[in-house]
């Protein structure tokens, strides 16, 4: 059965080059020589130029980083260290090991740095930068008898570090770059930390040219501090744990039993820590080394920060120095923080806290802010920083903002003992561990509460913090709302000592969960110490428990918690007996069994907690914008959509000087230009690497021209060119779904179109793969040949004006061949037009029309099959040519022997070696 | 294709006869293309092109679906199981270093919703973030290992449209993993250990109303953070031909950003990495939630995806596709 001959009645000599130039002379193609030279100039330097550019990418993210690092580092402040010298001592001079830190502008205000017991200036040193940073002159400075500085520790004594102080400031008015308030007196104000806060009240005191005030965890009379006693005025019980810690770190490593201790300040503390006591000339050394003894002389604005977990130096030391300024009316404000001694944390935290304070005093900016702040911390543990996330309380003033509230606390008397020896004690707070030791407490602990509440004979909480038999628990109710408590509450005891006229009591104020755990709030105790007790008689005292901030949450229980041993004090070492009962101080005769506890609070707002809604807004705004950018390129994009060439619109392809050209500088199409009209049958020829694939890919809008364009029915060729709905593809082999049967690849490749199901014609084209039953099949178990079958039924679904098939015969077998063909040669013959690429020559012959003939990029011919092949003409085949002519001439017919026509496949190769 | 064997051709060239006359006679029926036009894909519409149902059932059926689905579903039964062998109280369970996370694995049998914040935990680190690099980066990058990808683009389906559609589905099956996997484990947990109020790690129990709105934020969140794994691997997956690579990738980019975090020599800066708030959702697990980690977890991950989901539209406009 023979095919109709494909009508090409009006459509004569219809495949032409579109471009004016004439390609299909071989000759003037092969006279182009300039792609193989652009590819040796042009190809290196271009990935080269890329690799340089990813280097200056890489190059500029590290200067960035090296730039950011180095901004960090501050090269706008300057130092200068030197040797000062202070008060002599002994007769020998001492020098105090200083450095001073410049701002970028001078004169500015100075601010004189003192450092913590046992460091030095190095400690202040990113604290006096970021000061310096913010405009202040900066001296940091190193205490006598610590670091490089000489002499000897005399505790803040007025002759010795007070006196460096005033050396200092007086060397400051030396310094040129600072502002001065009049000759000799410079504008300065003193922060420090602990030992440094208490020297900067101290020299205030002493030094009235000092302008402005910052202390930092620092006590208020060294002796309470050492010393504490929570249920009246008399030396309490040693703190013997901290005062080790202390004399160790100024003993330092020097030789002799009291290193560079002052003897007087070491004797001192030797017989402190042999007796547990302190005698008069003690507590007046200490008395002296205590800002409390010249609070009613400091009159310039002072600031005051206390750490909330400290055991050293409690809020309650901050409390006592706020009272004793604002007495006169100094302007003080008041702030208590996180860490404190028993968390350290580095000066340099502060330092805009310190900026705050001295930026209106020194240098007039904005406004002086003397609310008290309180941080309280939130009922979590940050996941991200592993501390406890804080809110802020604000109140007007620390004095006025200070409540309490009444809450009833309940449990029997309850008789405790005192161990020989003062151990087993309890552990609440070990120096510089304190809150670490509370939680372990609290993970650690059984139920206390319904201890403490529930049983009426026996109180007998358990745990690090409490020993049995050591600790009386009175309990309140769970608390029917949560409560903040912030300061030191009180509560009114009966003691009753059994065999001593003294006792040394701890008392602490727990958290209890409804599930029993305890937690002691910054795991801080009060000691209290009574004296002068008579055997078996009650005494009613007022005990001020600890000062804590703490948010007790609804459905928790206060705790009353009074222990007879704590192993960072100094206990007694007989053992001891007391009997400790609530006092209702409004019942006249002391209501047993129950009590009021008069709860610390603080009138304040408490801020919003922090939430960081810039971040959140930034991601959605990032989001947003590029949500818009999206939309506003598609949008262009359609618009971009040129307009379609009407002239053109029924021309299935017009090829116009098409260029690709990749990164390497590779011309894989070099100005190829040809049209395809309808119901041809083209075949695009040429051998490996001529730029076929490479045509069709750009004529699918796969790949961009570097130059030129394709117009499929008028339309220019972008991705996604609607036109393209009219092309069935087949390039560079199938790309099925191989998890998938045959069927399955069809009818999904089809509802990915989104056109209707009847458009799609499957019957015809499951007919023409003619893979049988195993259309039902997984597409991965096919043969090449089958998949090869699919993938060209997939490119025939619903019967494209264009088909495009590249390669459509690699992996079929003769007869499938055959078959192909007829059935392209039929599908042409509705209309449609085919494009076949191919570099079997006989096939193309055999199949197309139409040729185009490619080469290195390069169109080399392009025509009707016969044109290209040469003229046709009828052929008469004889056996014996001569013999024919012989009769032909006797017949009267002029005859000659002319050489048979040349095939495809001889013009194509005479083409190749023109072009080469 | 029909056994018959070609008749040999002619000198002339005569053409073998055709093998299967059923085509071809289907194909003598087709519609004649005229000038008009007709016969031209009138029912194309771009933006039907690809729709969600189609991906749906591209992606579902895929072997590796099937292989999440059964990782997923054995994943609880399998921690369960193991809780219930070891010894009760031997606190040996290993975890990935955070504290809370050893707290979590400790409270694990207390009941359903700890058991659902424990598989969470566990799965958080690597298991869900594997699963949602794969789903987002195998989706375009395996199509074009398929070479199905030019097939899609000569529909035409639009490419910003055929990335919107895949990314959709994409993340529809992570958020998918995202919830399905605690909700299981939520079941699970309560067949093995009861429905016992939560605890929390930080001290303090839940309510079951309380638990489940707490389980409800940390998957909430987890999914926001597996945005940006989503995002990286859909990026890299749009660069490269290769599964492996675009899923590899992310994970090693995921990865990198870690071990930068643990230096914290960097300060301040390790804030701006990627995945440095990827456990924020533990403060969900606090007796009070604590929102300013997970807001800036949140504001992090959108402002990096949304980066990384531009440059992917950006580089596939523009890209050849050769594959």
């Amino acid at each position: 059965m023979r095919a109709e001959p494909v009508p090409r009645a009006g459509l004569p000599g219809a495949l032409r080059p579109a471009g004016g130039a004439g390609p299909a002379d071989p000759s003037g193609a092969a006279a182009a020589p300039v792609p193989v030279k652009a590819r040796s100039w042009r190809g290196r330097p271009r990935s080269r130029r890329r690799l340089i550019a990813l280097g200056a990418v890489a190059l500029a993210v590290v200067g960035a980083l090296a730039g950011l690092v180095v901004a960090q580092r501050d090269s706008a402040v300057a130092t200068r260290s030197e040797f000062v010298p202070g008060t002599a001592e002994g007769g020998e001079p001492v020098l105090l090991d200083t450095t001073l830190y410049l701002p970028a502008r001078t004169p500015a205000p100075a601010v004189l740095l003192a450092h913590g017991f046992g460091g030095s200036k190095q400690d202040l040193a990113s604290a006096a930068r970021d000061l310096a940073r913010r405009g202040y002159v900066v001296l940091a400075y190193t205490a006598r008898g610590f670091g490089a500085s000489s002499g000897l520790v005399h505790l803040n004594a007025p002759d010795y570090e007070v006196a460096d102080a005033r050396a200092l400031v007086s060397h400051l008015a030396s310094v040129p770059e600072v502002r001065m308030d009049a000759p000799g007196d410079p504008r300065v104000g003193v922060a420090g930390s602990s030992y440094g806060g208490a020297l900067a009240l101290l020299a205030a005191g002493h030094d009235p040219r000092i302008d402005a005030v910052v202390a930092d965890s620092t006590w208020h009379d060294l002796s309470r501090a050492l010393l504490p006693n929570a249920a009246g005025d008399e030396p309490g019980v040693f703190k013997k744990q901290w005062a080790g810690v202390l004399f160790a770190a100024a003993a330092g490593r020097e030789t002799g039993a009291c290193g560079r201790l002052a003897p007087d300040v070491c004797a001192a503390y030797q017989r402190v820590a042999a007796a547990g006591e302190a005698d008069e000339q003690v507590v007046a050394l200490l008395r002296a080394a205590s800002p409390a003894s010249v609070l009613d002389r400091v009159h310039v604005p002072t600031l005051l920060i206390q750490g909330e977990q400290d055991s050293l130096f409690p809020l309650t030391d901050a409390d006592a120095n706020a009272r004793g300024l604002a007495a006169h009316g100094t302007a003080v404000k008041e702030v208590w923080r996180r860490g404190g001694h028993d968390a350290p944390t580095s000066f340099a935290r502060q330092v805009g806290r310190v900026d705050d304070w001295f930026g209106p005093l020194l240098f007039g900016r904005g406004q002086l802010d003397t609310s008290f702040e309180v941080v309280v911390p939130g009922g979590g543990i940050s996941a991200e920083t592993g501390q406890a996330v804080s809110r802020l309380l604000r109140a007007d003033d620390a004095m006025t903002s200070r409540t309490t509230a009444e809450l009833a606390v309940m449990g029997p008397p309850q008789t405790i003992n005192a161990p020989a020896g003062g151990t087993p004690a309890a552990v609440t707070a070990v120096p510089g561990l304190g809150a670490l030791l509370g939680d372990v407490a609290a993970l650690a602990q059984p139920a206390l509460a319904d201890q403490a509440a529930d049983s009426a004979d026996t109180a007998d909480p358990a745990g690090l913090a409490v020993i049995p038999g050591q600790a009386a628990a009175f309990a309140s109710a769970p608390l029917p709302q949560g409560l903040l408590v912030a300061g030191s509450s009180t509560v009114t005891l009966r003691v009753t000592a059994h065999d001593s006229t003294d006792a040394t009591l701890f008392a602490s104020l727990v958290i209890v969960d409804p599930d029993g755990a305890p937690e002691l709030p910054s795991g801080l105790v009060a000691p209290l110490r009574l004296t002068g007790l008579t055997q078996g008689e009650a005494r009613t005292v007022s005990v001020a428990l600890p000062g804590v901030v703490t948010r007790v949450p609804p459905g928790h229980r206060l705790v009353l918690v009074v222990s007879t041993t704590d192993a960072a004090y100094h206990l007694p070492t007989p053992p001891r007996s007391y009997t400790i009962a609530l006092a209702d101080p409004s019942a006249p005769d002391g209501g047993l069994g129950q009590g009021e506890l008069a709860v610390a609070r603080v009138d304040g707002r408490l801020a919003d907690a922090e939430q960081p809604w810039g971040w959140l807004v930034a991601g959605g705004v990032a989001m947003a914008l590029v949500l818009a950018a999206g939309m506003v390129a598609g949008a262009r994009r359609r618009r971009r959509r040129r307009a379609v060439a009407e002239e053109l619109a029924t021309v299935p392809v017009v090829v116009e000087d098409l260029v690709k050209e990749y990164g390497d500088g590779y011309r894989a199409v070099d100005g190829v230009s040809f049209r395809v009209e309808r119901g041809q049958v083209v075949g695009l020829l040429g051998p490996n690497g001529a730029g076929k694939t490479t045509v069709l890919r750009m004529l699918m809008g796969l790949i961009m021209p570097t130059a030129g364009r394709v117009r499929l029915f008028g339309e220019p060729v972008v991705p996604g060119t609607p036109a393209l709905a009219r092309v069935g593809a087949f390039v560079e082999g199938p790309g099925l779904l191989g998890h998938l049967s045959g069927r399955d690849n069809l009818r999904l490749y089809w509802a990915a179109t989104g056109r209707p199901a009847e458009e799609a014609r499957f019957e015809t084209v499951l007919e023409i793969a003619g893979l049988g039953p195993s259309v039902e099949r997984r597409v991965r178990t096919y043969s090449q040949g089958m998949r090869q079958r699919l993938a060209i039924a997939q490119a025939m679904l619903g019967l494209p004006e264009l088909l495009v098939l590249d390669e459509p015969t690699n992996g079929l077998d003769p007869p499938q061949i055959a078959q192909m063909r007829e059935v392209l040669r039929r599908y042409a013959a509705t209309g449609r037009t085919v494009m076949i690429s191919s570099h079997l020559l006989a096939e193309v012959e055999q199949t197309c029309s139409h040729v185009v003939v490619m080469h290195r990029g390069r169109l080399v011919a392009a025509g009707a099959v016969e044109e290209i092949v040469g003229a046709g003409g009828t052929r008469l085949a004889v056996a014996d040519p001569e013999e024919a002519q012989r009769v032909l001439a006797a017949a009267g017919v002029a005859a000659r022997v002319v050489p048979a026509q040349r095939s495809l496949e001889e013009v194509f190769l005479r083409m190749l070696d023109a072009d080469s | 294709m029909t056994g018959t064997l070609p008749t040999t051709a002619g000198p002339d060239g005569q053409r073998p006869p055709p093998t299967q006359q059923g085509s071809h006679d289907l194909l003598a029926d087709a519609p004649r293309v005229d000038e008009a036009g007709v016969g031209g894909a009138r029912g194309f519409r771009p933006e039907r092109t690809l729709r969600l149902r189609v991906e749906f059932a591209r992606q579902l059926r895929r072997r590796r679906t099937y292989l999440v689905g059964l990782v997923l579903l054995l994943l609880p039964p399998i921690i369960a199981l193991a809780f219930q062998v070891s010894s009760p109280g031997s606190g040996s369970s290993r975890s990935d270093g955070s504290y809370s996370g050893q707290l979590l694995a400790e409270l694990a049998t207390q009941g359903a919703v700890n058991f659902a914040l424990f598989t969470e935990f566990a799965s958080a680190s690597f298991l869900l973030l594997v699963l949602v690099a794969l789903f987002c980066g195998d989706t375009v990058a395996s199509e074009a290992s398929w070479s199905s990808l030019r097939y899609l683009l000569v529909i035409p389906v639009p490419r910003g449209r055929l990335l919107r559609q895949k990314l959709i589905v994409a993340l529809t099956l992570s958020l998918g993993v995202n919830v399905l996997l605690p909700a299981w484990a939520l079941l699970v947990g309560g067949m093995f250990f009861g429905w016992a109020p939560g605890q929390s790690p930080l001290g303090g129990t839940f309510t079951t109303g309380e638990g489940l709105t707490r389980l409800l934020i940390v998957v909430g969140y987890a999914s926001v953070q597996s945005l940006l794994v989503a995002s990286l691997a859909f990026l890299i997956g749009v660069l490269t031909d290769a599964p492996l690579g675009a899923v590899g990738g992310a994970i090693l980019v995921v990865i990198l950003s870690g071990i930068l975090d643990s230096i914290t020599a960097l300060g301040d800066y390790r804030q701006f990495l990627p995945t440095h708030f990827q456990y924020a959702w533990l403060d969900a697990v606090a007796p009070t939630v604590q929102w300013d980690g997970m807001m800036r977890g949140t504001g992090s991950v959108l402002v990096y995806s949304a980066v990384f989901f531009a440059l992917a539209w950006w580089r596939f406009h523009r890209k050849d596709i050769v594959s």
